[in-house]
């Protein structure tokens, strides 16, 4: 029997809200109220809970735990992913995978482990005037969020869609290495995008969040923050609207939380609507602008071995060789990984319908796949998107597709295709719909060379929605200032994804994590009048 | 490509397309069909159409041949958690496609779609998916994944291509 932390937390008294039960409004006071508990939300609860401050935590999807992790790609995008997991760009050109549950995307990812690259940060010191964050400023936040999260190197020999990427790259001379995971006694089996059944994954459902709760810290979900009611350059309200428990329809009951301080952790697409909603000061233009997202694009091959992506931790092999061959604000590069198949997702991402579309998924436990993340917001013409607001209310991104990103994802295909081969693929098929599978290098080079790269062709997807509310040392740079403080509303800050002012080159749960860390130590220090006590 | 005179013509004209289409039924999607589950938001016309698409989607698998009721249900139920803006959205292209000029004209369908043979349905999805029409790709793309994820999220779906399902956790 699996111990469920979360279910024994609320038999244990936690105050815990769910605003579809709600009957009548509710009015909390706090000293901070916090926007979201994803990796941003949960890190900052934690720490300015331990700091005796009076925290809220307000989360638009539900609590979710262990006992109800089914491992049913149809329980889970409707019950954890924001749109069903079928959110989309405005053109609908790319689909973005975002956690929307306690614990945010922490609760759905696949574990990968990453501190932010040298050539990423230095591109901030040189453009945005980020010179204070170095690897060596950040290097203790990141030991102290790798402590916390049992961040490690995953020991256990890769699964065999893993293995794949790195037996053909080493065919091919590129260099591969392991991921590390935040994960302990992990059984191995495969299903952290559905929530983790055995709370191996250390997410912020199963570390911060039970913290912050155990400090007294009150959460209520279900609840959506509309927006920040402003007065005189500082927030003096958050304004939320319940949802029904499937989180489709606004009940009616509202949701109002004063705080002396609010921290927004809604997500890189969240973070800048809430801002948008509130009509906070823009006078730079500058909220929402440049979300990026590592636009990514997949390879499938098939393989005369049983591959079942399905099984063993999700993705544990990178490569950085096409990251590395350039300059970082060069021609984009791309990072390699193995994610993992499961049949609605697979069956969605796969090209075509009828017979073709159902050989290929008969094939289902052969199938190997690759993804190439290709790293935005470097270069001049890779501005990224821009977040706005629909007529209800609901954010959406716009994220034009430029020929800088398209000639990318060319290289990318087939670099792909070719370490395929090499891994002794018996044909490989780009996700694209004018490709099929081809059955030699040559032939996938040659077909990859001449397919026309264009939106709802090419079958684009994202998991790392980063940006939008941007770090930068001056306001007409970005939204917020190197600690994650508002540029013009004193007591608002941005704790997630959203502050970076480009991607980053690595999947990006730890760069939150630790950026968050060092952030709210600073705001625990700034509200309190203390220096936070040690770990 | 497109340029963008001709996407915003096509837009536009697409775009008022769809609003009458869906001002024609004064709500985003329809009326739950009589004697089915509260949760359901598809009415009788949204699965006739869909009723005649499934069966072309997933030619080749275990589901063909099948009475589609089951994976119409399913589509259903996931269009019923989505949030409003996409729910408004498919109730619009049902509501385009069950039209008579939305199916004559812009899918290219003569017959009735119950009387729709699965080469008329095969070349319509084709023509879409390969449209210099945005919203038509969009629209394809759309019914690509509603059906396919309804059916691969069934368990009866799994044996033909060798997924065991989850593993007990105890």
């Amino acid at each position: 029997m699996i111990r469920d932390p979360i279910r024994e937390g609320l038999a244990a008294g936690w105050k815990v809200t769910d605003a579809a039960t709600l009957e009548r409004d509710l009015t909390l006071d706090a000293d901070v109220a916090i926007v979201g508990t994803g990796a941003g939300g949960g890190v900052t609860a934690e720490i300015l809970s331990a700091a005796g401050l009076d925290v809220v935590l307000i989360e638009e999807g539900p609590l979710k735990s262990s006992s109800d992790f089914k491992m049913l790609e149809a329980e889970a995008y409707p019950q954890l992913y924001q749109e069903s997991a079928a959110r989309k760009t405005l053109d609908k050109a790319i689909t973005i995978l975002q956690g929307r549950c306690v614990g945010g995307s922490t609760t759905v990812n696949w574990t990968s482990s990453f501190r932010t690259p040298e050539a990423t940060l230095g591109h901030w010191r040189e453009r945005f005037g980020l010179g204070a964050l170095t690897a060596g400023e950040l290097a203790p936040w990141f030991e102290r969020m790798e402590r916390r999260l049992a961040i490690s190197p995953w020991t256990v020999p890769p699964n065999e869609n893993n293995a794949l990427l790195a037996r053909g790259a080493a065919k091919l001379g590129i260099a591969t290495a392991a991921i590390r995971r935040n994960v302990t006694g992990c059984w191995n089996i495969g299903y952290c995008g559905m929530g983790c059944p055995t709370n191996a994954k250390q997410s912020m459902l199963v570390t911060t969040i039970p913290a912050a709760l155990e400090h007294g810290a009150r959460l209520v979900c279900g609840a959506r923050a509309d927006r920040l009611r402003l007065r005189r350059g500082r927030a003096d309200a958050v304004e939320c609207a319940g949802l029904d428990a499937r989180g489709v329809h606004a009940t009616g009951r509202r949701i109002r939380v004063h705080a002396k301080h609010y921290v927004l952790a809604g997500g890189a697409i969240g973070s800048p609507a809430i801002l948008i909603r509130s009509e906070a000061p823009d006078p730079h233009r500058t909220v929402g602008r440049r979300t990026f997202l590592h636009p990514t694009v997949i390879s499938a091959a098939l393989m005369p071995q049983r591959v079942d992506g399905h099984a063993g931790a999700p993705q544990t092999i990178f490569s950085d060789h096409y990251l590395e061959r350039a300059a970082v604000d060069g021609p984009i590069g791309f990072k390699l990984e193995a994610p993992p198949l499961h049949p609605v997702l697979f069956a969605m991402t796969h090209q075509g319908f009828g017979p073709p579309h159902a050989e290929s998924m008969s094939a289902f436990t052969h199938a190997h796949a690759l993804i190439a993340l290709l790293r935005d917001g470097f270069h001049p013409q890779s501005a990224g998107g821009i977040v706005g607001v629909r007529d209800d209310g609901s954010p959406v991104l716009a994220y034009p597709l430029t020929p800088f990103i398209w000639d990318g994802v060319r290289r990318a295909l087939l670099a792909m295709a070719e370490i395929q081969f090499a891994a002794g693929a018996k044909s490989v098929l780009p996700i694209h719909e004018r490709a099929r599978p081809y059955a030699s290098w040559a032939q996938a080079r040659a077909a990859i060379a001449a397919l026309p790269l264009e939106p709802l062709l090419t079958g684009v997807v994202s998991a790392h929605v980063m940006g939008g509310c941007g770090m930068a040392d001056a306001p007409a740079r970005g939204v917020v200032d190197i600690r994650g403080r508002h540029f013009h509303l004193e007591n608002v800050s941005v704790h997630d994804g959203s502050v970076f002012p480009t991607s980053l080159g690595v999947n990006p749960q730890l760069s939150i994590y630790a950026l968050t860390a060092r952030n709210a130590t600073a705001l625990a220090e700034a509200l309190t009048g203390k220096a936070p006590r040690g770990e | 490509m497109p340029t963008r005179r001709q996407f915003l013509k096509y837009g536009v004209a697409g775009a008022l397309l769809l609003a009458a289409a869906g001002a024609a039924r004064g709500q985003p999607v329809s009326r739950p069909a009589h004697g089915a589950e509260p949760l359901a938001v598809l009415g009788m016309r949204d699965r006739e159409v869909l009723a005649a698409i499934v069966p072309t989607i997933l030619a080749g698998t275990p589901a063909a041949g099948q009475p589609v009721d089951a994976i119409v249900d399913g589509i259903d139920r996931a269009v019923a958690g989505l949030p409003l803006h996409l729910q408004a959205e498919v109730g619009q292209l049902l509501a385009l496609l069950a039209s008579w000029p939305g199916r004559r004209w812009l899918a290219g369908v003569a017959s009735a779609w119950r009387d729709a043979s699965r080469e008329e349905v095969a070349r319509f999805l084709e023509a879409w998916r390969f449209s210099r029409w945005a919203l038509l790709q969009q629209a394809y793309h759309a019914l690509h994944d509603l059906t396919l994820a309804a059916w691969y999220a069934r368990p009866e779906s799994w044996p033909a291509i060798g997924y065991p399902g989850p593993p007990e956790v105890k």
